[in-house]
């Protein structure tokens, strides 16, 4: 059984198709790269993965491992082990980065069945985590994501996903708004999360990503449907000759 | 004479009538208190109960609000009292220096009125007025705008309350709490106290206010507070009254030139409650940060209205209030800032939330600005919203279920006010309160 199976899925938003009929399967220690142009319903796969309100399924299936998802609430999606790194990761003031964290993560723990980490267990957890991607501990003390550079969101998304160690992460755009240390920062982070038991998939618009974060698959997403699929080298073929003979030459 | 519309008066204004002519001969105080006395249900009796019509009432109409007026509360029995020991709990493990009082009389046996700081004196207003002290003739009734319908019912009916004075310089370590309880009997009391911070002393002042569900009882508080020059004064009030009280409650303080002086709103019972707040800005360069939470739900009706008058230059004043309303709440914030053609170099913000966790749930948010002076900076801001779904999604997609993620963001939401007050284990016992609070919703 995969990991992640998706079938024929249509997504509207607002009465508007955005997917329409895509199929996408993942196995688990498998890093899928999706790539395509603006509009293409890249985080609209996203977010309809995790369960944001109002992306509405209309047809197809989505089963994560084995179970539908649609079944889900986006908590249980999130304590089965599955995560979204957001592209906008949102700031919550009032709310400090720390009891974010634990109150997450005891949620997730609980709704396994596994015990809720004391204190001491999971200060030194986030220590350890935050450590390796350059994170203060001056930032976790602040607010979520208030304040924090456009860099330092993300690194906050990766944080997140080390510390949770989803079975599946759908990163959506982190390349976005990097600087190129940053994006080796965040890379670094994903890589050292890959395994046998985890999958990824990895949303850019861009190749560049794809240089630190190597694909075993690559997609081409246009008009709402999975044009394209190859290995890494598609990726660079797109880079050079650019997304415009996918978005003419699908069928309606 | 015009053909002036006859009054006709309600049942609650016929009651307090008979209430005030058959108390006024033992109500305490000598010929010119019963003089003052007479005056303020003068005042009370021309205009009546305050109703929709009058604008600084227009949310809160108490002659619709306020069906009947229950009796003048008898003296606390044994009972009462007894009971009374468990009240404040509230404030957990906050060390207080609690000056209690059921059914509006003060119960010196419940109270912490031996080894009393260098420069704090405590009383109670009962016995002031007996004894003719002479701070009452100078600061009784000074601050409290008499004109007020609230404010004349509780000057003509004021049986007790607290007298407490704190003396130049003296830094009183322990917050004097001031703690009021009503027993299960449905009766009125009318407090009256009365607070002297003189020059450059140091206090925290706790008022707090509960009793049981079930009664209908009804409370009209007022205290006012005399803040020195240089003095640093913090004032926390407790609304924590049975679900089926009618408060009403009144904060009167003159502030002295460079001093501090927060004050602090915290309201979750009471099925009616008024919190009127009139501060007045006298002396220059004072810091203030005049901030509450209030969280209701049901029926209930809670209003905050605030005049923050800046008479002197170069005071800066915060005011932050935020509501939190589910089911058919209806929350009430109205906030004037007046600043005096002398007040220049006034530094003014005022920033009223309210946060709906229902449809039903109506908030109304009247700020305003009465600006005389050219130098100034005075701002307001009001919002009034749901919670944000984004945020909400943000928090569930980590795992959190929507109860834990609603409760995070809503902690979050009146948090912002809450950490405005220096306290730090009344910070702590209102967050938990809070939680109380939503794990009850």
């Amino acid at each position: 059984m995969s990991l992640l199976e998706i079938e024929n899925l249509h997504v509207e938003i607002d009465g508007k198709p955005i997917l329409k009929g895509l199929d996408l399967t993942v196995n688990a220690g498998e890093v899928h790269a999706i790539m395509g142009p603006n509009g293409s319903g890249k985080s609209t796969l996203a977010y309809v993965l995790a369960g944001k309100a109002d992306y509405t399924p209309t047809a197809g299936e989505v089963r994560f491992d084995g179970k539908n998802i649609f079944d889900m609430t986006p908590d249980e999606r999130a304590s089965a082990g599955l995560f979204l790194a957001f592209q906008y990761p949102l700031e919550i003031p009032g709310v400090a980065t720390m009891t974010f964290l634990r109150t997450a993560l005891n949620a997730q723990r609980k709704k396994r069945g596994e015990a809720e980490l004391s204190t001491p267990e999971f200060l030194k957890k986030v220590r350890e985590v935050a450590a390796k991607l350059g994170i203060e501990q001056e930032m976790l003390r602040r607010a979520v994501n208030v304040g924090f550079s456009g860099g330092e969101k993300k690194r906050n998304e990766v944080l997140q996903m080390a510390l949770f160690e989803p079975r599946l992460a759908v990163l959506d755009e982190t390349d976005s708004g990097l600087d190129i240390d940053a994006l080796r920062i965040v890379s670094e982070g994903v890589n050292r999360l890959r395994s046998k038991e985890r999958a990824f998939v990895v949303i850019t618009h861009y190749q560049r990503l794809l240089n630190y974060i190597v694909p075993d698959v690559v997609h081409v997403l246009s008009k709402g449907r999975i044009v394209k699929t190859g290995g890494k080298e598609l990726a660079l073929e797109l880079e050079a000759r650019g997304y415009a003979e996918y978005q003419e030459e699908v069928p309606a | 004479m015009n053909a002036e519309v006859a009054i006709i008066k309600t049942a609650a204004e016929t009651a307090l009538a008979q209430a005030f002519s058959q108390a006024r001969g033992r109500l305490p105080g000598d010929d010119a208190i019963a003089k003052q006395r007479a005056a303020a249900f003068d005042v009370f009796a021309k205009a009546g109960l305050p109703h929709r019509r009058i604008e600084d009432w227009k949310y809160t109409d108490l002659r619709a609000l306020m069906r009947e007026a229950k009796p003048l509360a008898a003296p606390p029995d044994a009972a009462a009292k007894a009971r009374a020991k468990t009240a404040g709990a509230l404030l957990g493990d906050v060390e207080t220096r609690r000056l209690v009082f059921v059914d509006g009389a003060f119960v010196p046996e419940l109270s912490d009125v031996a080894g009393l700081e260098p420069g704090l004196a405590v009383g109670s207003l009962a016995e002031a007025l007996s004894n003719g002290a002479p701070t009452l003739a100078s600061h009784l009734g000074k601050l409290a705008p008499a004109s007020d319908a609230a404010v004349a019912l509780n000057t003509a009916l004021m049986g007790d309350g607290a007298v407490i004075r704190i003396a130049a310089g003296a830094t009183i370590e322990r917050p004097i709490h001031l703690l009021f309880v009503a027993s299960d009997k449905p009766a009125a009391t009318f407090t009256r106290s009365l607070v002297v911070v003189e020059k450059g002393a140091r206090a925290m002042l706790i008022e707090s206010h509960e009793g049981p569900a079930g009664s209908d009882y009804q409370v009209n508080a007022a205290l006012e507070i005399f803040v020195g020059d240089e003095a640093h004064v913090d004032h926390v009030k407790i609304i924590g009254e049975g679900a089926d009280a009618l408060h009403v409650s009144t904060l009167a303080a003159a502030i002295g030139a460079r001093a501090r002086f927060n004050a602090f709103t915290f309201t979750a019972g009471g099925a009616v409650v008024r919190n009127q707040l009139f501060l007045k800005f006298d002396g220059e360069d004072t810091v203030a940060g005049i901030r509450g939470a209030t969280l209701i739900k049901g029926r209930q009706h809670a209003d905050t209205t605030l005049v923050a008058d800046h008479v002197a230059r170069g005071c800066q004043s915060r005011e932050m209030f935020k509501t939190v309303l589910d089911g058919e709440a209806h929350g009430v914030f109205q906030g004037r800032i007046i600043v005096r053609p002398h007040a220049q170099k006034t530094d003014a913000k005022m920033m009223t939330r309210a946060l709906l966790l229902s449809e039903r749930a109506e908030a109304d948010n009247k700020p305003e600005l009465e600006i005389f002076a050219d130098d100034v900076q005075c701002g307001h801001g009001a919002t009034a919203g749901a919670l944000d779904d984004d945020l909400k999604f943000y928090l569930m997609a980590r795992g959190i279920p929507r109860p834990e993620a609603e409760a995070l963001l809503i902690r979050a939401f009146v948090g912002e006010a809450i950490e405005g007050i220096e306290h730090a284990g009344l910070r702590e016992a209102l967050m938990d309160a809070v939680v109380a609070w939503l794990e009850a919703r």
